[in-house]
C-alpha cells in the first residue's frame, strides 16, 4: 500500500493520542483497519474508492471523518458499519476480525455491535417512533433478554423525543426524525455509533443540537464516528481524520474542542435538548 | 424473527398499503369465488340427479333383454328378447331377496278423455309397480292382482296426464278412450317429476300388462322386468340370483352369454353422476384458471413491491435483517394476502352461489371441503408466487439497497 509521504507521521499522531488516553491496551481499541482497499468496478474502469486506510478506534472516542465529495467517507462507513466487504485489507471489530464473514454473520454484527445513523434519516414510513426505534430488537438473535418496547422507550427518552413515540416520521421535523434513527441506533447498546453526514439534511440549529446529543452520549462513553464535511462541525470531535482520494492524510486530536452542549445552552432553540 | 414478531411486521405492511394490498387480494378473491361458485352449480347439479334417481326408486333392479355391452365381447345388445311372463313369474317365487317384481310393457298413443286430447305412453305393469318404484297414489286406488288377470280395462293416470285431461279434477271413476277403447280411470299418481335425463316420469298411464298386451298394443314380449329389494344391502346378491333364476328360466347352457342383463340403480345413477362429475371438474379447472391468474396477479404486485420497497428492505438489513429475514417477510407478507383473499373470495363464493340458484332455480352445493381445498389451494398460491419475488428481496445487497431511490 503505497500512500502520501506525509501518513506515517500522522499515523503516529494517533498513536500519540491513544498512548495518552490510556496506552495500547488492546481492550481499549473498538476497531482497526489495516490497509483496506475498495475498488469498484464499472464495467472496464475501476474506481480506487480506498487506497490502504489503517485506522484505530478507541472505545470512547468521538471522531470527525472529514474530506471533499468523493473522497471515500461513505465508502469507509459503509465498511466499518459493515454494510460493506473491504476489497482487500483486515478489519477488527471488537475483537472480531469482520471481513472474512458471512453475509448472516454481518447482519448480526450490525444488529448487535453497530449503531448506523444516515443522512436521509432512513426511518421507515407509516410506522411510528417507537415501532422504528425498537425494530432492530425485533432482529436480535443473540438471545439477550430485552423488552422491545420498553428498552425503545427508554431510547426515546434519550433523545429526547418521550412525548413523540407515537408519531410517524411524517409528522415530525427534521432534527427530530434525526433522533429517532439515533435512538434506533441506541437501542441495541452498539459497541460503536456511526454517522454518516448527520446532519447533512438539517439547518444549522437543528444540526447543533443532533451534535450535542452526540457529543452528550460520547461523555456517557459512546464511541462514535461522524462524517462531515463542514469544518465547525468536525471541531465538535476530539480527533479528526481526513481523507483525501482514498488516502488517509490527516489523522490529528482536536485542540480546541467545540462545546455543541454549552452553545445550545447559551441559546436555546426551538428543541431543546433533553437533560440527562 | 420470532413467529408472532414475523406476522405482526407482515400485517403491518399490508395494512399501511391497503390499497395496493386490496388490489392484490382482488386477483385471488375473484378466483376463490369462481371456484366456489363454480364448483357449488357442479356439485348441486349432482345432488339434483342423484335425487332424481332416487325417484326412481331406490332398490332398483331392472332386467333387461340382450347381452350386457359391457365386459368382454359383446353380440350386439339387440339380440332376440326372450324375456316373457315366465321370467318374472320365476323371479318372484324363487328369489330369496326380491321383494317385488313386475313386467313391463308400453306402448305410445293418444288418449281422449273430458273433452281433451293428450297424447302419452301407456305402460303395462303388475300390482307390484308402486312399491318397486316406491310410488304412492294421490286419488283412487291401484288395480289387483285378480283386475290384471281378468285383464281388466283400468288405468292410474300420471300427474301430467291427470293435470291435462282433468285439469283440477279429481278424475276417479271416469272413462277416457285409448286406441277407441274404453277405458275406467280409477286412480291419480303422485307427481314424481323429471327422471336425470330430463323426461317427465309423471307423463305417463299405468294399466294392467295383461291389458296393455291384449287390449292395446297386442304384443305378448315384454320389454323390461323390473324388481327391487327392501334395503340397498341386498341388491348385489339379488342381482346374482336374479341372473342365474334367469339363465336356468332361458335354459342357457354353461358356455352360453346372458341373453339378458341385470341392472341396479347404482350402475344407472353412476354413469350419470360421472357425467356430472366430469362437468363439475371442467368448471372447476375453468374458474382455476381465474385463481391462477390471481396468482400471477400477486406475484406482480410483490415484485413491484420488492423494488418499491427496496429502500425499506435496505434500511432492515442495515439493522440487522438477515436475507432470511426479509425472504420470510415477504412470503408471510404474501400468504397472509392470499389467505384472506381466499377468505372473502369462499364468502362471496357463497353469495353468488345463493344469487345463482335464487336467479336460475338451480340447485348449488357447498360441502366443506370445497372450502378447505379453495383455502389451502389460495395459500399455496401465496407461496408459489411469493416465493421468487421473496427471493428476490432476500438477495439485495443493503448497501445497494440503502442508496436505491
Ligand atoms: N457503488 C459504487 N459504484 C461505483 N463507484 C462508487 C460507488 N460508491 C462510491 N463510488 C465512488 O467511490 C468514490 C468514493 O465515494 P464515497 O465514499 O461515496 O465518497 P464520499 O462519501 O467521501 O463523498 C467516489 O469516486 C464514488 O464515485
Ligand atoms: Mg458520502
Amino acid at each position: 500500500m503505497s500512500g502520501p509521504p506525509t501518513l506515517s507521521s500522522r499515523t503516529t499522531h494517533a498513536d500519540d493520542l491513544a498512548a495518552f488516553r490510556g496506552g495500547m491496551n488492546d481492550n481499549n481499541v473498538v476497531m482497526r483497519t489495516q490497509g483496506v482497499c475498495k475498488v469498484y468496478s464499472m464495467g472496464t474502469t475501476q474506481v480506487h474508492a480506498l487506497r490502504g486506510v489503517d485506522l484505530t478506534v478507541h472505545r470512547g472516542e468521538m471522531i470527525a471523518i472529514v474530506g471533499a465529495s468523493g473522497s471515500g467517507k461513505s465508502t469507509l462507513m459503509n465498511i466499518i458499519g459493515c454494510l460493506d466487504y473491504p476489497t482487500s485489507g483486515t478489519y477488527y471489530l471488537d475483537g472480531v476480525q469482520v471481513e472474512k464473514m458471512s453475509k448472516n454473520a454481518l447482519a448480526d454484527i450490525r444488529n448487535q455491535k453497530i449503531g448506523f445513523v444516515f443522512q436521509g434519516f432512513n426511518l421507515l414510513a407509516r410506522t411510528s417512533a417507537l415501532e422504528n426505534v425498537e425494530l432492530p430488537l425485533l432482529y436480535d438473535r443473540s438471545g439477550r433478554k430485552v423488552n422491545p418496547r420498553k428498552a425503545a422507550r427508554e431510547a426515546l427518552e434519550r433523545v429526547g423525543l418521550g412525548d413523540r413515540t407515537d408519531h410517524d416520521p411524517n409528522e415530525l421535523s427534521g432534527g427530530q426524525q434525526q433522533r429517532v434513527a439515533i435512538a434506533r441506533a441506541l437501542v441495541s447498546s452498539p459497541a460503536i455509533l456511526l454517522a454518516d453526514e448527520p446532519t447533512g439534511n438539517l439547518d444549522s440549529q437543528t444540526s447543533i443540537e443532533v451534535l450535542a446529543l452526540f457529543q452528550e452520549l460520547n461523555r456517557q462513553g459512546m464511541t462514535i464516528l461522524v462524517v462531515t464535511h463542514e469544518r465547525d462541525i468536525a471541531t465538535c470531535a476530539q480527533r479528526i481524520i481526513e481523507l483525501r482520494d482514498g488516502y488517509v492524510i490527516r489523522d490529528e486530536a482536536i485542540r480546541s474542542r467545540r462545546d455543541a452542549i454549552g452553545e445550545l445552552k447559551v441559546k436555546p432553540g426551538p428543541e431543546a435538548l433533553p437533560t440527562s | 424473527m420470532k413467529g408472532s414478531t414475523l406476522i405482526k411486521v407482515a400485517s403491518q405492511s399490508i395494512l399501511k398499503n391497503k390499497m395496493r394490498t386490496l388490489l392484490t387480494m382482488l386477483g385471488i378473491v375473484i378466483g376463490v369465488g369462481a371456484v366456489i361458485v363454480m364448483v357449488a352449480i357442479g356439485q348441486g347439479a349432482q345432488g339434483q340427479i342423484q335425487r332424481q334417481i332416487d325417484s326412481l326408486g331406490t332398490n332398483l333392479i331392472v332386467i333387461t333383454p340382450g347381452a350386457s355391452s359391457s365386459g368382454g365381447v359383446s353380440r350386439g345388445a339387440q339380440t332376440y328378447n326372450r324375456l316373457s311372463i315366465a321370467d318374472a313369474d320365476k323371479i318372484r317365487n324363487e328369489s330369496l331377496y326380491v321383494n317385488a317384481v313386475s313386467p313391463v310393457v308400453w306402448t305410445r298413443t293418444q288418449a281422449i278423455g273430458n273433452g281433451n286430447n293428450w297424447r302419452t305412453s301407456i305402460n303395462g305393469v303388475s300390482t307390484d309397480y308402486p312399491v318397486i318404484r316406491n310410488w304412492d297414489l294421490q286419488y283412487g286406488r291401484f288395480f289387483d292382482s285378480s283386475e290384471v288377470r281378468a285383464q281388466r280395462r283400468l288405468v292410474i293416470l300420471g300427474h301430467t296426464v291427470a293435470e291435462n285431461l282433468f285439469p283440477g279434477e279429481d278424475p276417479t271413476g271416469r272413462r277416457i278412450q285409448i286406441r277407441n277403447v274404453p277405458v275406467e280411470v280409477i286412480g291419480v299418481l303422485e307427481p314424481k317429476g323429471q327422471t336425470a335425463s330430463g323426461s317427465d316420469q309423471d307423463d305417463v298411464i299405468l294399466a294392467p300388462y295383461t291389458s296393455v298386451q291384449t287390449r292395446l298394443s297386442g304384443w305378448s314380449r315384454i320389454f323390461q322386468i323390473m324388481a327391487s329389494t327392501s334395503t340397498p344391502a341386498e341388491l348385489p346378491r339379488a342381482q346374482e340370483e336374479i341372473t342365474s333364476i334367469m339363465r336356468e328360466s332361458h335354459r342357457l347352457s354353461e358356455w352360453e352369454e346372458n341373453d339378458f342383463t341385470v341392472r341396479n340403480q347404482n350402475d344407472i345413477a353412476d354413469a350419470a353422476q360421472s357425467t356430472t362429475e366430469v362437468m363439475t371438474m371442467l368448471l372447476a379447472a375453468i374458474a382455476s384458471i381465474s385463481l391462477l391468474v390471481g396468482g400471477i396477479g400477486i406475484m406482480n404486485i410483490m415484485l413491484v413491491s420488492v423494488t418499491e420497497r427496496t429502500r425499506e428492505i435496505g434500511i432492515r438489513m442495515a439493522i440487522g435483517a438477515r436475507g432470511r429475514d426479509v425472504m420470510t417477510q415477504f412470503l408471510v407478507e404474501s400468504i397472509v394476502m392470499s389467505v384472506i383473499g381466499g377468505m372473502l373470495g369462499v364468502a362471496i363464493g357463497f353469495g353468488a352461489a345463493s344469487l345463482v340458484a335464487g336467479a336460475t332455480g338451480w340447485s348449488t352445493a357447498i360441502s366443506p371441503e370445497t372450502v378447505a381445498v379453495a383455502l389451502l389451494f389460495s395459500a399455496g398460491v401465496g407461496i408459489f408466487f411469493g416465493f421468487y419475488p421473496a427471493r428476490k428481496a432476500a438477495g439485495l445487497n443493503p448497501i445497494d439497497a440503502l442508496r436505491y431511490e
